[in-house]
């Protein structure tokens, strides 16, 4: 069998830091090709999510087939994959460059190579792709495209010097990139006689069409009708649909090797599919598998709660749609006495974390309350087991822990010199060990390993803040370290509130209660006894701040006969409490759970 | 039974009672027709009463003409009985020209006088925007004092810049001049009053919290060493000397209410019904001419409120309350857990004859307090 080249297709990823305009280049890609009518053009054409739309940004990677007529008179296929620039959403990146042989690296020409940038082009390089750096915005005035040339060069050895400059806003240049595309990208090969061997690079839920599979296939040809076999589950599945994305669903008969498209099957569910799964003909299996991804890991937990008790089944209804069409969020039931049935989360990031809760928010309707974020934790115990830990609250008891390990990231960060001392002394203070610091063009990039504890909370907002926007950040999970964490619970009134309690390192634990502490003082509003607000591990008080008892707050007028008013008063107060959790006497406002968390300093 | 006249000379900037100024003055004979059937209604409506108390309030009662007054009364008294003692009160401004009527009103029937004083010293009474001056005022007192049996005036303390030394001072050269009863309130900052918009652009600043408690503490120890200590919250009086028409009020006890924006509690056979008529008074009187009564809010009141209402009542007097009247109105008990809290804050306290009472200490966080045991 041989694997012959299939010169008329080029398959293609789009990748760059946050923002620098790989969904606006896919635009003007669909709408040079023809693809859309020009009526049916609209901006961001691949984010399809409202959330996507509003926010501006990707989540989701999606797929294009364009149809190119280049320059040497040949009709091209090419399977353009968008991405998201977010590092919560790598393991999109990841899975959409398993399916390409080659990437356009989008670099914004008036920022330069960022944190993104680098981290986006070293998996391109990983999964061997050729790669076409194209500098974006250089209609922008700011626009420097020799200097980021000479950055492409300098810091990841990439070529630069036919790098193409467009303006994926303007169009300008944006035919070259085509001609690149079709000269510069490597087609890829394939038999079309052997069995068949596809990939299986993403799968969602539709709600009229069910379970939608995006396939790479690699050899072979797929078929309506076909009776396939998903490898790694061994579920068998009879092919409804075959078809391509432009963008539009749009079915065929077939899918031929090289070629990247859907297909429909009477799949259930999103969790019956493997990602990174090998397809096949069950009558004719292919010997080899696909090497497979590693699956998507949540590294962020928190606690998500009705904020009224009554929407808890709804709570449960909604978390199952949502993951029907995002495996990568993990949900199990959890109780806590402060605030009742909720569900254990696990998201890929903070980010994450947020637009799940805002799906849940608003496409269902739900108020939500969330705790702490935490990492997972790994116990070794005493008695030679280890378990991994996702909630602070279920900590054993400290005489069984033999050690415990915290997850580490290595994380690189891309700052205007002039920000460089804060930078440091921010990974410094969140126990940072300095791994590299170096200068890509004026911009310093140092590279740190930091536990991701101290990571999840608010770094990523406080390093925008101390750099003023400036900072690029990503990271990746390394390894796990034993660190001498210790639980620290917070007491309300002498009572602990269990979901305030947290795992952090013991150098660290006084200044984090103090924050606390303080915190909590200003958001718990005043009783009619004075409350005392302690950090606490174990026994030991390690912090502490008092809020005062209420010294004065009666409005006694003379209002004679007329009592209704200051009864609706008293309504209102009632229904505030309402919306307040109980804790002894103490009542503390919902929001207080969650503002309490948000670490300034 | 109240009567509430709605008419003011000026508005006050921190006032948000129902009075109106007018720049013709009221045509009084109307007026009266429509108090009248007023009165005629609601006694229809709770029929056989004897009235204990009567008070003109307002607004500026003080501005109405002596026979008006007289003829209200008479009207009172045809629609139920009047008690031989009832205590006829009639709310007065402290000017030279509403003093010019005092002999009027005593002859019309009225005992007891209050006078809104408000302040005792120029700057911050024209602060609070008062037409008159302290000496005007304290003169107007001792006309009043000459005038009727039974007498009261208002301060309101806890002004901007107030120190407690000041304060304790002013307050201790009101008492001299009290006959037996002063009523002392903490200015209040009202929604959709002009000291409102001041206080919201930062122009006037109030004390603090802790600053307002200080002059409340000062309040009481200046009060109590002249022997006029608090029987409610913000009324202060010699033994005997009680205002009989608010502890009415505050006993949630039963009253009638007529004229623009009145309120009135009736216990009818379809339970404890809350009254309200119309605020704006030109349509007040039309309602009334129309329909012969201006109600415009009746409500009968679910046993939770009548709870609420008997708590945020009682609980503003020194005497306290009887949970077992609260358990017969709400149809629940207070929890015992929350007595026991507070009590233990030093807030309520039990008192002899199983009655319940906001302490010293609880008065100045009473809102809370109700609130608390409320909920
Ligand atoms: N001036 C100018 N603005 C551009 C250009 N290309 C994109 N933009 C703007 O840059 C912003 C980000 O563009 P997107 O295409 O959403 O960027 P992205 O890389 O897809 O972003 P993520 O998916 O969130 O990583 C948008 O406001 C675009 O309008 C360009 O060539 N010139
Ligand atoms: C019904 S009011 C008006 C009586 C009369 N018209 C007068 O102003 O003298 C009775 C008393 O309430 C008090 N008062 C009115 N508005 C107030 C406020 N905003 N804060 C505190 N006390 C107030 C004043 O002491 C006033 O005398
Ligand atoms: S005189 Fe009395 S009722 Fe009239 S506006 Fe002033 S405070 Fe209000
Ligand atoms: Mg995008």
């Amino acid at each position: 069998m041989t694997r012959e080249t299939l010169d008329t297709i080029r398959n293609f990823s789009i990748v760059a830091h946050i923002d620098h305009g790989k969904s606006t280049l896919a635009d003007r890609l669909i709408q040079l090709t023809g693809t859309v009518a020009e009526r049916d053009m609209q901006e961001q054409m691949l984010d399809s999510m409202d959330i996507e739309r509003e926010r501006g940004i990707t989540i989701k990677a999606q797929t294009v087939r364009l149809e190119y007529q280049a320059k040497d008179g040949k009709t091209y296929i090419l399977n353009l994959m968008d991405t998201p620039g977010h590092v919560d959403f790598a393991y999109e990146v990841s899975r959409s460059l398993k399916a390409c042989e080659g990437s356009l690296l989008v670099v914004d020409a008036s920022q330069g190579v960022e944190a993104q940038t680098l981290a986006n082009v070293y998996q391109a390089l990983d999964a061997d792709h050729e790669i076409v750096p194209v500098l974006n915005k250089v209609d922008l005035p700011a626009a420097e495209p020799e200097r980021v040339k000479e950055q492409i060069e300098d810091v990841i050895g990439l070529d630069a010097s036919d790098a193409v400059q467009i303006s994926a806003k303007t169009g300008l240049n944006v035919d070259q990139v085509l001609e690149a595309i079709v000269q510069r990208l490597p087609p890829p090969k394939g038999d079309r006689e052997a069995p068949l061997k596809a990939m299986l690079v993403d799968s969602w839920y539709d709600p009229y069409l069910g379970v939608i599979v995006l396939v790479r296939i690699m050899d072979g040809v797929l078929r309506k009708g076909m009776t396939i076999k998903m490898m790694g589950t061994d579920a068998e599945y009879e092919v409804d649909r075959v078809g391509v994305f432009r963008p539009k669903m749009q079915p065929l008969e077939a899918l031929g090797p090289g070629e990247v498209g859907f297909i429909t099957a009477a799949i259930k569910e999103v969790a019956d599919t493997r990602v990174g799964d090998t397809i096949t003909e069950s009558k004719r299996p292919t010997s080899e598998m696909l090497p497979g991804f590693k699956p998507a890991q949540p590294v962020v937990f928190c606690g998500l709660f009705p904020v009224d008790a009554a929407d808890f089944e709804d709570l449960r209804a909604a978390m199952g749609r949502l993951r029907l069409n995002d495996a990568s969020f993990s949900y199990e039931m959890e109780s806590s006495a402060a605030l009742g049935f909720g569900f254990r989360c696990g998201f890929l990031g903070l980010l994450h974390l947020e637009i799940i809760q805002e799906r849940l928010e608003r496409e269902f309707n739900l108020d939500l309350i969330s705790t702490a974020p935490s990492v997972v934790y790994k116990l070794n115990l005493r008695d030679g087991e280890t378990i991994e830990l996702h909630n602070p609250a279920d900590m054993p008891d400290v005489m069984k822990i033999e050690s415990i390990e915290e997850p580490w990231i290595r994380a690189t960060i891309l700052t205007p010199d002039e920000h460089l001392g804060a930078v440091l002394k921010l990974c410094q203070d969140r126990r940072g060990v300095q791994i590299d610091l170096n200068y890509v063009g004026k911009r310093a990039m140092v590279v740190y390993d930091l536990p991701l504890n101290e990571v999840v909370f608010d770094f990523y907002d406080r390093l925008k803040s101390i750099s003023r926007g400036y900072a690029s950040f990503d990271y990746q999970i390394t390894d796990y370290r034993e660190g001498d964490l210790v639980r620290m619970s917070i007491l309300v009134n002498a009572e602990p509130v269990d979901a305030l309690s947290m795992l952090v390192h013991r150098s660290r634990a006084e200044a984090r209660g103090r924050v606390m502490c303080e915190k909590l003082k200003d958001l718990i509003p005043q009783h009619l006894f004075q409350i005392p607000i302690q950090a606490a591990i174990g026994g030991k008080i390690i912090a502490r701040e008092t809020i005062r008892a209420l010294r004065k707050d009666v409005t006694a007028k003379c209002y004679g006969g007329d009592v209704s008013r200051k009864r609706k008063l008293l309504d209102k107060q009632k229904e505030g409490k309402k919306k307040m959790r109980q804790f002894g006497r103490v009542e503390i406002p919902q929001e207080a759970f969650i503002a309490a968390l948000k670490m300034d300093s | 039974m109240y009567v509430h006249w709605p008419f003011c000379a000026s508005k006050c900037p921190y006032c948000d009672f129902n009075s109106h100024v007018r720049r013709e003055p009221p045509d009084e004979a109307r007026f009266l027709a429509a108090f009248a059937a007023e009165i005629a209604h609601q006694g229809a409506l709770a029929p056989g009463r004897t009235v204990g108390s009567v008070f003109f309030g307002g607004g500026t009662p003080s501005l109405m003409q002596p026979r008006t007054v007289g003829a209200i009364l008479d009207a009172i008294g045809k629609a139920w009985s009047v008690a031989p003692d009832v205590e006829v009160t009639l709310e007065a401004n402290p000017t030279s020209v509403d003093a010019t009527r005092f002999a009027g009103y005593r002859a019309a029937g009225v005992e007891r006088v209050s006078l809104g004083v408000q302040a005792l010293n120029d700057p911050d009474l024209r602060a609070l925007g008062r037409l008159h001056t302290a000496r005007e005022a304290l003169d107007a007192v001792a006309v009043a004092q000459a005038h009727f049996p039974r007498s009261s005036f208002d301060l309101i303390y806890a002004r901007p810049a107030q120190t407690p030394a000041a304060w304790a001072a002013e307050l201790r050269g009101a008492i001299d001049r009290a006959a037996e009863h002063l009523s002392l309130y903490q200015l209040t900052i009202e929604p959709d009053t002009w000291f409102e918009k001041l206080h919201r652009a930062g122009k006037l600043v109030v004390p603090t919290a802790d600053e307002a408690r200080a002059l409340w503490d000062v309040t009481q120890e200046v009060c109590d060493a002249a022997g006029l200590t608090a029987y409610e919250i913000s009324n202060h009086a010699r033994p005997g000397a009680q205002s009989r028409h608010n502890l009415v009020y505050w006993r949630y006890g039963e009253y009638a209410g007529v004229g623009p924006g009145a309120h009135a509690r009736l216990v009818t056979n379809e339970g404890r019904i809350a009254l309200a008529t119309e605020r704006h008074p030109e349509t007040w009187l039309a309602l009334v001419e129309r329909d012969g009564n201006a109600t415009v809010s009746r409500e009968v009141l679910s046993a939770e409120s009548q709870g609420d209402e008997f708590l945020l009542m009682g609980l503003r007097l020194v005497e306290g309350v009887d949970p077992r009247t609260y358990e017969a109105l709400s149809g629940r008990s207070l929890d015992p857990r929350r007595i026991s809290a507070l009590v233990g804050d030093g807030l309520i306290e039990p008192r002899p004859g199983g009655r319940l009472a906001v302490t010293q200490a609880g008065f100045p966080v009473l809102d809370a307090v109700v609130a608390d045991l409320a909920a």
